[in-house]
């Protein structure tokens, strides 16, 4: 099957600035909406980072900076009722899905008041009743999970489309394989988004696959490729969009790969000495996916820099809010530990044995 | 003609009445839990119109259609994964692995997956992940083994091996309506074993997880085991007892969580205890149930706990090498004589 490069990265002229395209059948409400979830993204990671500083935070912090777009201009593209499973890169689709700052801010500090009641980190939690089942850290695995998701919706007549992230670097995972083949077998109506974001930690993308674009993998599976330019956020929700169309009316699915860029290390203590000169001041200057949709809304007057402003404000307002909140919650209690790894009616919790006691 | 009656027969409620070999038993299992529950199906490689390697699910795709039971690609990670998926939907998944040996294949999304869904964000995976265990049948290193050590060291994953057609009906049933996902060990060598077929009662029951279950009652020595080795257990008890010595064997049927009160209660009458297990003796669940003994029932013993497993090796394939390889009866009369004289 030919990929569709339809909605790929465009050369520009020489000292022309990038925005986005223009076709696009989303409202100006819509696209507003989109730009309040693109600053939430980038303002949240920002706050986490000071969180961070301060010690608060108890783990590593994964920043997608630079890629916002990909995570939510494709999550946008879903119903209210269709299924994500996101990667550490895809914060903004968890916001697209639902999750509140204050959910991310309290699983970061691994407080009590999280939804993994301080049991695991950052975006590794879910809400089925949301649509929203979080990554492992095992990569690719989540590809199979999703299948089995859309599989199980399939028994229940449920017409859902299931969108699973996965890096350049995940895509090398035999459970990507596994997942995808099987999906593709099954004509189950599952969307890959793949992140061509130039590094898996500190490897680059040509000593993790010698195809040139992630895309080129959906030959493997019989099943559409599309490359989109993952920091144009309407380029991301319209061809991710057409893959919704295509894999709900029961036609199968479909990968997308997002060309964009990581402009932070894999994690915050990461130093990023692999990264060659000048390359992330490129990105950040010429190529930046919150500047690009700015640009976007006040050439076509969708909004006036004192209306973006006022949502820069507004979403800076939620975020200290939740952070206080997040903040104010108390640690688990430690005794905690035990509860949860069976069905506790069924298989008593995991107490420590006592020994030697008569 | 033929084919059209052999269908019908397929088609018609398996085992009831007659005398059930095991694997009889487990597909009765099954189709029961299928018809019950809309949301049980089937999933794993070739368990379609070939009925599965062993037939476990042979004419459940006639009964049941192909949407509740699938034939997927050689892709354990998809198996696993995809059930798990499924499981989270509020599907009760049965899938198979060809031969537990391949349980390998799909090890991360078991013990990273399922395993601690429920433990990270409350989401328990209802799933069954089945298939056939064990050695002593000339199949050679890949297609003999014994998995339950891997797992018994990954808290969230419960696990099964029944010795007996009830208690393998009895057993997947319950592992099929369990909330939390079940390891479902059968040992290919009980399979059709005419020694275990046994008349089933009529209608619905099930056997408890996490409850052994005596298989012999015995005053001297106890032998803990499960499996295929509870045969051979009874076969040594069988010959010690024209010595004299009176052995109790307990079944264990649920290898995690253990029934450490059966096995208590057992040491603590016998005061003697053998541990018998077809894995290799290493690493084996053999030294997590000495350690129980030796911790929580140290003043009944009359003897060291010993233990009696296969050798540190992988499962040859050659007769006299395997046979050299596995448990036999002598090496358990041998070893329940020592005790029986320390």
């Amino acid at each position: 099957m030919r990929i569709s490069t339809k909605y790929a990265p465009r050369k520009v002229a020489d000292g022309q600035p990038r925005s986005c395209i223009k076709d696009t059948s989303l409202t100006h409400e819509q696209m507003l909406e989109l730009y309040r979830y693109l600053k939430l993204t980038r303002l949240v990671e920002e706050r986490i980072v000071n969180l961070y500083r301060q010690t608060k935070v108890v783990g590593g912090v994964y920043r997608s900076l630079g890629q916002e777009a990909t995570a939510v201009g494709s999550a946008y593209a879903l119903r209210a009722d269709d299924f994500i499973t996101p990667i550490i890169r895809d914060l903004g689709a968890c916001f697209v899905k639902g999750i509140r700052p204050r959910e991310i801010l309290a699983q970061y500090m691994a407080k009590a008041w999280g939804p993994s009641g301080g049991k695991d980190l950052n975006v590794h939690f879910g809400y089925m009743d949301r649509g929203f089942i979080g990554p492992i850290s095992h990569l690719g695995d989540m590809i199979p999970v999703m299948t089995g998701i859309l599989l199980g919706a399939r028994m229940q007549q449920k017409d859902i489309v299931g969108l699973a992230y996965i890096g350049d670097g995940g895509a090398s995972t035999g459970a990507f394989y596994e997942g995808m083949n099987f999906a593709a077998v099954q004509r189950l109506p599952l969307i890959v988004i793949a992140e061509y974001n130039y590094y898996a930690y500190s490897t680059p993308t040509n000593l993790q696959t010698a195809v040139r674009n992630l895309a080129e993998k959906a030959a493997a599976f019989g099943i559409p490729g599309y490359i989109v330019d993952g920091n144009d956020v309407i380029a991301c929700y319209e061809v991710t969009k057409q893959a919704v169309d295509y894999a709900r009316t029961g036609r199968g699915a479909v990968l997308i790969e997002a060309k964009t860029y990581r402009r932070k290390g894999h994690a915050e203590h990461d130093d990023q000495r692999y990264v060659p000169e000048g390359e992330i001041e490129y990105w950040e200057k010429h190529n930046d996916p919150v500047d690009r949709f700015e640009r976007f809304l006040l050439d076509q007057k969708i909004a006036t820099k004192e209306s973006l402003e006022e949502i820069t404000a507004e979403v800076t307002r939620e975020i200290d809010e939740d952070s206080e909140w997040a903040e104010s919650s108390p640690m688990p209690e430690p005794e905690g530990a035990v509860y949860g790894v069976f069905d506790n009616s069924i298989v008593p919790p995991a107490f420590r044995p006592r020994v030697l006691e008569k | 003609m033929a084919t059209a009656v052999k269908k019908l027969r397929k088609l018609e409620h398996p085992s009831s009445g007659a005398a059930a070999t095991m694997v009889e038993a487990i597909r009765a299992g099954i189709w029961e839990e299928m018809e019950r529950d809309p949301t049980v199906f089937v999933i794993g490689e070739d368990v379609g119109v070939y009925g599965g390697a062993f037939k476990v699910t042979e004419g459940l795709i006639d009964r049941f259609g192909k949407e509740r039971v699938i034939d997927t690609p050689i892709s354990e990670a998809a198996i696993v994964g995809a059930a798990c998926g499924a499981a989270l939907m509020g599907m009760k998944p049965v899938a198979e692995f060809q031969f537990i040996d391949f349980i390998s294949c799909g090890f991360d999304l078991l013990t990273n997956y399922a395993a601690k869904c429920r433990y990270r964000w409350g989401a328990n995976i209802p799933a069954v992940f089945r298939g056939p265990c064990g050695s002593g049948v000339r199949a050679g290193p890949f297609h003999s083994l014994n998995a339950e050590s891997f797992f018994l060291n990954t808290a969230g994953l419960k696990m099964v091996e029944p010795s007996t057609a009830y208690d393998a009906k009895g057993l997947i049933k319950a592992a099929i309506r369990d909330p939390d996902p079940v390891l479902f060990f059968e040992h290919k060598k009980l399979y059709r074993l005419p020694r275990l077929r046994e008349e089933l009662p009529e209608g619905d029951f099930i056997v408890e997880i996490g409850k052994a279950r005596t298989a012999r009652e015995g005053r001297d020595i106890s032998i803990i085991t499960f499996g295929a080795m509870v045969l051979t257990a009874l076969d040594a008890a069988e010959e010690l007892e024209k010595e004299g010595l009176d052995l109790e064997v307990i079944d264990l049927r649920t290898l995690a969580p253990l029934d450490k009160d059966a096995i208590l209660a057992s040491v603590k009458k016998t005061n003697r205890a053998l541990i018998l297990h077809e894995a290799s003796l290493t690493g084996g669940i053999g030294g997590e149930i000495a350690a129980i003994i030796s911790q929580e029932a140290f003043e009944w013993l009359d003897a060291p706990v010993l233990r009696v497993a296969s050798i540190d090796t992988p499962v040859p394939y050659s007769p006299p090498l395997e046979d050299y390889y596995l448990p036999q009866v002598k090496d358990v009369l041998d070893t329940a004589r020592k005790l029986a004289a320390y």
